[in-house]
């Protein structure tokens, strides 16, 4: 069975009654329009291409060069050799170890202060030097921290070259993206929930923990995790606080030395003696921190829509 | 003191910074009674109505000067405790605003906040406003679900039933009907009917036949000002005021 569609006499759009002038001068002005509007789209289209075309080479070159090198060996056996041989496994465990200690240091800090900065701080002029501060922080390059590190964790505090050193380090620098994507969040949480709250009596701070933080969640979670994720892949900030050029045994404290592995392909790729014969290597452990690092934000982009479909 | 006047202001005049909102509005509103707040867009209603549980504070910037009694007690006092008091003066906002959780416990969220830890007692509690909302049939078999899949008109009930849950004294309805059908309205209507029996109602409404209907007393503002008020059958029938006669019958606003 099939539609037939009987075409009757074809309908026409024009304008019958001329807007202004004439007929002629609306339809030059419809076509112009209609230039400029496949123009503007063809701009941005292509603008969206180029940076996906990026990150697809990037990955293709990543995995045409890396795949290779991954094997079980690869993924749970400790480097041996000068390196030239055996795994990886002491710098994935050491990365995640960075990681999941900044985020330990870092969500309830840059949380806490974002609250503030955003519920309880009176506008004015301090507020504005403190935002002022906690942006130019954002901007501050992530070797300067890996001194700042070295000085205040591993030097002062006497944290030694550790997990915790690191970790604290790797958390600072997080601090402004966290606090910034928290304020976000924050702010697009309807007010309309604030004033239904404090209009049944509930003091500021129950609505905030029972209203606010709970709606901004999902956004606090992903921003978080993405600052997180962005650190983790560095290499200067941990240069000097937690990684080291070798060790085979796993870490088994917080004051145990690390490897990483934006560390170990920094050394590979500059320092070790048969620079060209682990390329391989360094790129199997590029592919396996670029996965690391995606793999964390898949979670963090998980866990926002499901966080998402509990509240609706 | 009047024992029939809930709640009363004198000489209020309330300030978004320097811009004046509300002139010297001096009105009483007796217990168990409703009050309607009539008056074009812009007139200061909603600051108004505002000013009775200090929502308002949040304002940045903004000022209330003048006196509102609640049970003889001016609120403006540093002494006054907002969290008491807004848990005595409930409020229903223009649109409806449930929390994004279940029906349950946006009912429920004025006791939790308020420290009552009892299940049973909030179980039965949530269950009472729910009804006395007219709500409860409808929403009794899926009370552990989200708020947000309600309609419009079941989420208005839901916020009136959130508000009722605490026992308020005062009631502030900021056009609860704005957004809703005639039947959900109807059923709003008939609500505030049976709710005066125990609190008084302050609501702000744009529908002349609603004011009509439900009120007992009528206030019209304009321009910040109050121009007239009465009881709703004078003031429907024989305006002291030519303005309040023009604005009611249509004829501007
Ligand atoms: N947050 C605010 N900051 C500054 N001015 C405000 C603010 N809220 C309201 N106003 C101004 O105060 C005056 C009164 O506003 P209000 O909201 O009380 O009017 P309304 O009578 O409730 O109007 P409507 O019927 O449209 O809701 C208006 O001129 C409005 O622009
Ligand atoms: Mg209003």
């Amino acid at each position: 069975m099939s539609f037939e569609v009987q075409s009757s006499s074809p309908l026409t759009l024009e304008r019958t009654a001329p807007m202004d002038s004439s007929q002629q001068a609306y339809q030059a002005r419809l076509r112009r329009r209609k230039t400029w509007e496949g123009l503007v789209f063809s701009l941005f289209w292509g603008a969206v291409a180029i940076t996906a075309l990026g990150l697809f080479i990037i990955l293709f070159f990543m995995v045409a060069n890396g795949w290779q090198a991954i094997t079980l060996t690869f993924l749970t056996e400790a480097p041996r050799e000068a390196m030239t041989q055996g795994g990886i496994l002491p710098c994935i465990v050491g990365t995640v170890c960075l990681a999941l200690g900044a985020m330990a240091f870092a969500f309830p800090i840059g949380i806490a202060s974002a609250v503030y900065l955003s519920e309880y701080a009176r506008p004015g002029k301090t507020l504005r030097l403190i935002r002022l501060g906690i942006n130019n922080l954002a901007g501050v390059p992530s070797v300067v921290f890996g001194l700042f590190g070295l000085a205040l964790f591993v030097t002062y505090f006497r944290f030694g070259v550790s997990i915790l050193s690191g970790a604290l380090t790797l958390g600072a620098m997080s601090l402004p993206v966290i606090i910034g994507t928290t304020e976000e969040a924050l702010k697009a949480v309807p007010n309309t929930y604030r004033e239904a709250s404090l209009g049944l009596g509930a003091t500021k701070w129950q609505t905030i923990y029972r209203v606010v933080l709970p709606a901004a969640l999902p956004g606090i979670l992903t921003g978080g995790i993405l600052g997180i994720g962005r650190a983790a892949g560095e290499t200067a900030p941990i240069m000097f606080t937690a990684a080291v050029f070798f060790t085979p045994s796993l870490p088994s404290s917080l004051f145990d030395k690390v490897m990483a592995l934006p560390y170990h392909i920094y050394v590979l790729a500059t320092a070790g003696t048969e620079i060209e014969a682990t390329r391989p290597l360094q790129y199997g452990t590029a592919l396996v921190l670029i996965t690391l690092v995606l793999g964390l934000n898949l979670m963090a982009i998980l866990y926002r829509s499901r966080l998402r479909k509990k509240s609706r | 003191m009047n024992k029939n006047i809930k709640v009363s202001t004198k000489n209020l005049d309330f300030y978004y910074g320097s811009s004046q909102a509300l002139y010297d509005v001096s009105l009483t509103f007796p217990s168990n009674r409703v009050t309607a707040l009539i008056g074009p867009s812009g007139c200061g209603k909603s600051t108004f109505l505002r000013c009775f549980n200090r929502m308002n504070d949040l304002i940045p910037g903004s000022r209330m000067t003048g006196e509102i009694l609640f049970d003889g007690q001016n609120i403006n006092q540093p002494s006054v405790d907002v969290v008491t008091l807004r848990s005595r003066i409930g409020m229903v906002f223009q649109k409806p605003n449930p929390f994004p959780k279940t029906i349950f416990e946006n009912v429920a969220y004025g006791l939790r906040v308020n420290g009552i830890r009892d299940r049973e007692s909030i179980q039965e509690r949530v269950e009472e406003s729910l009804k006395w909302a007219a709500l409860w049939e409808e929403v009794k078999d899926r009370l552990h679900t989200s708020a947000l899949g309600l309609s419009g008109g079941q989420q208005q009930r839901l916020c009136i039933a959130r508000a009722l849950a605490v026992k308020p004294e005062i009631l502030l309805m900021d056009e609860p009907a704005s957004a809703l059908d005639p039947i959900a309205t109807q059923k709003i209507e008939e609500l505030i009917h049976e709710l005066k029996k125990d609190l008084t109602i302050l609501i702000v409404t744009h529908n002349m036949q609603q004011a009509g209907r439900v009120s007992d007393f009528t206030a019209f503002f304009y321009m910040g000002k109050l121009v007239e008020s009465n009881e709703t059958q004078k003031i429907f029938t024989r305006p002291r005021l030519k303005q309040t006669e023009d604005y009611i019958t249509g004829r501007f606003g």
